[in-house]
């Protein structure tokens, strides 16, 4: 080990052909994109306006452009993963050593909840909130951008662990004493370790940005109960973000000190003990699972009643079960491990508190229900989502509850029945909703409409793999096959495992739709202008904006008196009046701080992988010192001019007449 | 589209059926034994109790969505928002199941505690049971024989599990037999199963725990008769099966058998193997030899901590390992002699 590199060394380099192959591929598409961006002259657009800004919107979008990036990465571990066991059938031992699987299990894990589910939950939480409760930013808008850079940071850090050294090969989990020192001394717990501390730092500060604005921020006459649904969902989200976070901060940093510094936290000598680690990171883990899936609900809410043109059924029910949801969800983290060998006291006590949350969800679907019940339903391609999540969602749920039964569950823990439940519930529940949010507020975050063919293509994709994929591993699970198996022997399980495959390639079919309405919509989007800026006649204040909206959001802070607050001004005509003046509107500048912080803490990060304690001590130190320097920095605001305002405002007004 | 939804959704359903059916061979649906039988039973109860909401739920999804639809000339109530009658309804629809499955749950997981012993007029078999980098070792402590890889125990009589681990996390789990308990190092945790008759089963892991995770299978043999475990036991002590015969079963072919690569490219799956002897505490020694390393922690050499670890360690009987590991009393293996009485007895004060 050298003073300079740490542990770093040629050996650090891949060896295997296809982490080599998908290398060079990243190395083309990045050269491609930096010659685009040369081109076109944009590489100062991109700075200036973009990964400097502090705007929500932008910060948002940049988010969601995060999650699609990572999940390429998580979903071409699936399916590698898919065809390995597709493949390994019969003692065949397929085309991944375990040294390499164990790798893609552990980051597809990771990938999908951290790095996809998170950043597109966070990006449409930070388009939509702000605007929802008529605020001009989020309270602190410099924090917001540095999230960002962490949750970036994380992200990149994982990546990186694909051409240098390797990946965990523990599960997400990391367990130990499997992700100890003993029996896992390569770097590859480490890059897991240190990309969820700094992204999970960055997951801790929105939530406490976005609690302090939506209780501080809310526009005059808005009170707690008249909050959009949406909003209201993300706010338990992010009451239980920073609830739990700050345990999962504690948890690796206890793993850190094991692993770093000979502590004994979880060895198996010493005094350690991994069931305490069992229990804290599940303590995090199943708040986690909520955190995805409330906001999910929240968007389904707002899609509900947007396209019956109703208000949503059971407004106040909604909003006591998802707080019943999200307090009960820390109190049921111990039906994770009913195997451990509790008594059937505490066991019993866990599984009912359990099933008690179907309560809540079940009173949630319920009120979807009654939101349809005399409307008038458009179905569109966000209300597509919806409806293919009600009825997935419900198998979901009730498989969930069949697992929170201990006497099922020591039959069925670690199956593959497990693995199809939750994956049932996370891309039933929160990517459908995500994939539902994503196309309802497209047009205004970006000015124009989704291609609507695509969007039904994708939908349908999604829908029928994800059936195809998942369906299967019910019945392997009941078939006895556990999970992270690399290779299997059962000819029984053979057909099963087949058909999980055609469904992960039906899915892949959807994600390339998904992208090409991207493309294509893009492409044509001079035909597709979203110009009213209220393309959906929607009853929340985020459509009284332009699309996309004028910077600072409002010109004036609207007033409100109603849940659904746009429809509300649109029917007592007080929406689009056009103003004979306007006040300067105070507004925070952008930052050049996150991207310098975000720099140096991957640098320390990465250093502290590696163990180059030089490097670790000037990225830690940098980054602190970028932090104090900007909190003394006094240029952080300015003031919109009112001919600035009249002039934008005059133009939307304009648009909306022309409709 | 509706149309379409329905068809997908009457395909899975009959894909599911199917499955079911086919999960007639093999796998936790084809039970072979008493614990098994009674957790298969209670997945159909529970399943079927909550497809009384579920049914009905996506039936209306696709129904309401269908029937209000844009275009079609149903009554339309935009501002219809609140019904006090339809709040308390769905409300109590899934409180009374859940009440209902909450009682069947409280019941069933006492009376499917894998630490109860099975009731049954034939003593129980002693089996301690320790998973390895990447394989599972049988320790017969009453009988002096032990097994690598391979289970055997007579059908209709109830064999008794002491589980630990020698580094790893796994889980023991035959999906035929019922259920499943982790192996953790230096703690102790119980499963008590027993085969309704006699076979084959597949034994796993079901915790991953490595590279050689996936070859972690063991062969869980019920014999017909006792004899004819009986008879088995004896040619295992004279060396007389086919099978790789390693002797006895001391520290030293403890810490041989133990032995593993950590990031080998492929692991095979070891072989069976038998041991015709044992050092009769070897399964307890290596279980409390985590404990012993308390005194070896450098920090703590010479303060006044030292002489206390180093005393609580020397002494096995004395020390509450329970209360170390996770507060659960009944989780706590002092004495293996004792254990069977002592958790016997906080189990009957918790049904209390």
């Amino acid at each position: 080990m050298s003073a300079l590199l740490g542990k770093l060394s040629w050996d650090a380099l891949p060896y295997d052909p296809i982490v080599i192959g998908t290398l060079c591929v990243v190395a083309v598409a990045g050269c491609v994109l930096a010659f685009l961006l040369i081109k076109h002259k944009l590489l100062g657009v991109l700075w200036n306006d973009w990964l400097t800004s502090v705007d929500h919107k932008k910060l948002g979008i940049m988010y969601i452009v995060l999650a699609f990036v990572m999940l390429i990465r998580g979903f071409a571990d699936a399916i590698m993963m898919r065809l390995q066991l597709a493949l390994a059938t019969n003692g065949d031992p397929g085309y991944l050593p375990p040294s390499h699987y164990d790798q893609i299990f552990t980051a597809h894990g990771v990938i999908m909840i951290i790095f996809m589910a998170m950043p597109f939950m966070i990006g449409l939480m930070n388009i939509v909130v702000p605007l929802q409760i008529g605020a001009r930013d989020v309270a602190f808008p410099f924090l917001n951008n540095l999230s960002f850079w962490l949750a970036v940071s994380g992200a990149v850090l994982v990546n990186i662990s694909l051409g240098l050294g390797e990946f965990a090969k523990t599960g997400w989990v990391a367990y130990p004493p499997l992700a100890g020192l003993e029996y896992s001394p390569g770097v590859g717990v480490d890059y897991y370790i240190w990309a969820l501390q700094i992204s999970g730092i960055g997951t801790t500060l929105t939530a406490v940005n976005f609690l302090a604005t939506v209780f501080k921020m809310r526009t005059p006459g808005m009170k707690l109960m008249d909050m959009p649904i949406f909003t209201w969902t993300c706010t338990w989200a992010n009451i239980l973000i920073a609830a739990s976070f700050p345990i999962l901060t504690a948890v690796l940093a206890m793993l850190t000190l094991d692993r770093y510094l000979d502590f004994h936290f979880f060895t198996n000598d010493g005094g350690g003990n991994s069931m305490m680690y069992i229990n804290l990171f599940w303590a995090w883990g199943h708040p986690e699972v909520y955190i995805l899936v409330l906001p999910a609900f929240g968007i389904f809410s707002e899609i509900v009643s947007t396209f019956t043109g109703k208000r949503l059924f059971g407004y106040k029910s909604m909003v006591w079960a998802t707080a019943s949801i999200s307090i009960l969800g820390f109190i049921v983290w111990l039906h994770h491990f009913f195997t451990m060998g509790s008594s059937a006291n505490v066991n019993a006590f866990f599984g009912v508190m359990t099933m008690i949350i179907a309560v809540p969800t079940g009173v949630k679907l319920f009120n979807w229900l009654f939101t349809m019940y005399r409307g008038r339903l458009r179905v569109t391609v966000p209300v597509l989502w919806t409806l293919g999540f009600m009825v997935t969602f419900s198998i979901g749920g009730m498989t969930g509850v069949l697992l929170a039964v201990p006497g099922a569950d020591y039959v069925l823990h670690n199956s593959l029945f497990l693995i199809a439940h939750f994956h049932n519930t996370i891309i039933g529940g929160a990517v459908f909703g995500y994939l539902a949010g994503f196309a309802f507020w497209f047009p205004k975050a970006m000015g124009f409409h989704l291609n609507v063919k695509l969007g039904k293509a994708a939908f349908w994709c999604w829908l029928v793999g994800f059936f195809l994929a998942f369906m299967p591993l019910y019945v392997l699970g009941f078939l006895g096959m556990t999970r992270r198996l690399n290779h299997t022997d059962n000819p029984d399980w053979n057909i099963w495992l087949y058909i999980a495959l055609v469904g992960a390639f039906v899915i892949l079919a959807g994600i390339i739709c998904q992208f090409l309405q991207l493309f294509v919509s893009f492409r044509d989007r001079n035909k597709n202008l979203d110009t009213t800026g209220d393309p959906w006649n929607g009853h929340t204040l985020e459509w009284s904006t332009a699309s996309p909206p004028q910077y600072y959001n409002f010109a004036e802070l609207p007033v409100v008196s109603d849940i659904d607050a746009f429809t509300d001004m649109k029917e007592k005509g007080t929406a689009y009046v056009r103003k004979e003046s306007y006040a300067p509107i105070h507004m925070p500048k952008n930052t050049k701080s996150g991207v310098v912080i975000g720099a140096l803490i991957t640098a320390f990060g990465f250093a502290m992988i590696w163990h180059i304690w030089w490097l670790a001590i000037v990225g830690l130190a940098g980054a602190i010192v970028t932090f104090i320097a900007r909190a003394y920095t006094s240029d952080v605001d300015y003031y919109v001019q009112p001919d600035e305002i009249a002039q934008i405002e005059n133009e939307h007004l304009d648009n909306v007449a022309k409709g | 589209m509706i149309l379409l939804l329905t068809r997908i959704l009457s395909k899975v359903a009959l894909a599911l059926m199917v499955g079911l059916l086919a999960g007639c061979q093999g796998g936790v649906l084809d039970p072979k034994g008493q614990v098994g039988i009674e957790e298969k039973q209670l997945i159909i109860v529970a399943t079927l109790l909550m497809l009384l909401v579920v049914i009905p739920v996506i039936f209306m999804t696709l129904y309401f969505a269908w029937k209000y639809r844009e275009g079609r000339d149903e009554i339309y109530e935009p501002k219809w928002s609140h019904s006090t009658k339809i709040e308390t309804i769905v409300w109590a629809i899934p409180v009374v199941i859940i009440i209902i499955l909450g009682v069947i749950t409280w019941k069933s997981t006492h009376a499917l505690d894998p630490y109860k012993p099975l009731k049954s007029d034939k003593d129980h078999i002693n089996v301690q049971v320790v998973s390895m980098n990447w394989k599972w070792l049988f320790i017969y402590p009453d009988l002096g024989i032990a097994t690598v890889n391979e289970l055997r125990f007579p059908a209709n009589v109830p064999v008794a599990f002491q589980i630990s681990s020698e580094g790893t996390m796994n889980s023991f789990f035959i999906p035929q037999l019922g259920s499943q308990i982790y192996s953790m190092a230096g703690m102790v945790t119980k499963l008590h199963l027993i085969a309704n008759e006699p076979g084959t089963f597949d034994g796993i892991s079901s915790n991953y725990s490595g590279a050689g995770f996936s070859g972690m299978k063991f062969k869980a043999i019920a014999t017909p008769t006792e004899a004819d475990f009986d008879a088995w036991v004896e040619g295992v002590k004279a060396g007389t099966h086919d099978v790789i015969n390693n002797g006895v079963l001391d520290q030293a072919s403890y810490e041989k058998l133990a032995e593993h690569e950590l990031d080998a490219h492929h692991v095979e799956p070891t072989p069976v193997q038998y041991y015709n002897s044992i050092a009769s505490s070897i399964f307890m020694d290596n279980v409390m030899k985590f404990m012993k390393d308390h005194g070896k922690v450098e920090l703590l050499k010479g303060t006044a901590f030292d002489s206390k670890m180093i005393h609580g360690s020397s002494n096995h009987g004395e020390m509450n390992h329970g209360e170390m590991n996770h507060g659960e009393m009944n989780h706590g293996e002092m004495n293996h002699n004792e254990s069977h009485h002592s958790s016997h007895d906080m189990h009957t004060e918790a049904e209390k």
